[in-house]
């Protein structure tokens, strides 16, 4: 069978219309940086989702929003590390949910998109889903998760804040919103 | 702080006839991330499809692993592929379609290997997840799907978008 090559058919750019707009980046420079901040964040879409690869010299990645963080979150997730599939679930925490540990390493990034639905509605708590993790040609995770919010306020800030250490150099996250009918 | 629509198709086929390959060629730097969406059937046998990245040229070393979770209506379980060419995505049947969703992060920076996250979904058969990673610093520019035995059945349809960051 013939294979098929795609050119680049789209040279004048098609847009989908302005439903899924960029709101800001975030590239971490040399010396990194204790936390990743979106802050002042319109309540002009109906979605956020926040999309990017994370290095870290040495722990998890915490999400948070608001810069809440006390125990108002929930969350459970599925993972799997190569070996075995597992299931988890981390009640009254202090964060939406976390990343696996990313890699002091500035070569193999951990890799995330997370969204969160309804952010700016005040009639319902905040639920968040994330796909996220990394590989390393002989170890690695992937994991699903979701998490709660017990809050009824609009979302107008998003951190991701290292368990320890600085996220490192080469770090890269992008908050994206995305509008309704 | 909005910058306009990010998110564009580049370039998509529905399959007018069966084929073992299709490429992506020429693709922007100009974006941040690259998201590939495949719907479609094999058309007989056994089907395990993978994908391939380059810069100039499609890689074919053993330069690709993987790390994936998959549930098969019986069993949760979890693997990983290392030093292989050929990472797989998703058991393909031949008449219940399946959906594989690969996301390219960070796709065009020369600094870092390339994580790819995929996701795929056979409705009769499986559900996967893994995270694929290219151990190239080079940027992506062009992407291959391909089938080692059999072929992508017509009417199976592959999209490619685009999305730009502020």
């Amino acid at each position: 069978m013939t294979p098929i090559s795609l050119g680049i058919f789209a040279s004048a750019n098609t847009t989908v219309g302005t439903s899924f707009e960029s709101i800001a980046t975030v590239s971490v420079g040399s010396g990194g940086t204790s936390a990743i901040t979106f802050n002042s964040i319109a309540a002009d879409w109906t979605h956020l989702q926040l999309r990017g690869i994370l290095f870290n010299s040495s722990d998890v990645q915490l999400i948070r929003l608001n810069n809440v963080s006390t125990g108002d979150y929930s969350s459970h997730g599925l993972q799997g590390n190569g070996t075995s599939a597992s299931a988890y679930d981390q009640v009254n925490n202090n964060r939406l949910m976390q990343t696996g540990t990313a890699l002091s390493n500035s070569t193999s990034p951990y890799t995330f998109v997370l969204d969160i639905l309804d952010y700016a509605n005040t009639n319902k708590y905040k639920t968040g889903r994330m796909l996220h993790g990394f590989d390393t040609n002989g170890g690695g995770q992937i994991q699903l998760v979701s998490g709660s919010w017990r809050s009824t306020s609009a979302v107008t800030r998003i951190d991701i804040v290292p368990g320890s250490g600085t996220i490192a150099q080469y770090s890269h996250v992008a908050l994206y919103g995305i509008k309704s009918a | 702080m909005a910058a306009g629509a990010t998110y564009e198709p580049i370039a998509t086929t529905t399959l007018g006839s069966a084929t073992n390959q299709i490429d992506f060629t020429s693709i922007s730097s100009s974006y941040t991330d690259l998201i590939l969406i495949f719907e479609g059937l094999a058309n007989g046998g056994t089907n395990y499809p993978y994908f391939r990245v380059g810069n100039g040229s499609i890689d074919t070393g053993t330069n690709y692993s993987r790390t994936y979770i998959l549930g098969d209506g019986s069993s949760a379980s979890s693997g990983r592929d290392s030093n292989t060419s050929t990472p797989t995505l998703a058991e393909l049947l031949t008449t219940s379609r399946s959906m594989i969703t690969i996301q390219f992060q960070n796709y065009s920076n020369t600094t870092t290997y390339k994580t790819m996250i995929v996701r795929t979904s056979g409705a009769a058969n499986k559900v996967e997840a893994n995270v694929t990673l290219w151990r190239s610093t080079s940027a992506i520019n062009q992407i291959r799907l391909a089938v080692s035995s059999n072929n992508f059945a017509s009417g199976t349809s592959v999209t490619l978008y685009g999305i730009l960051s502020a």
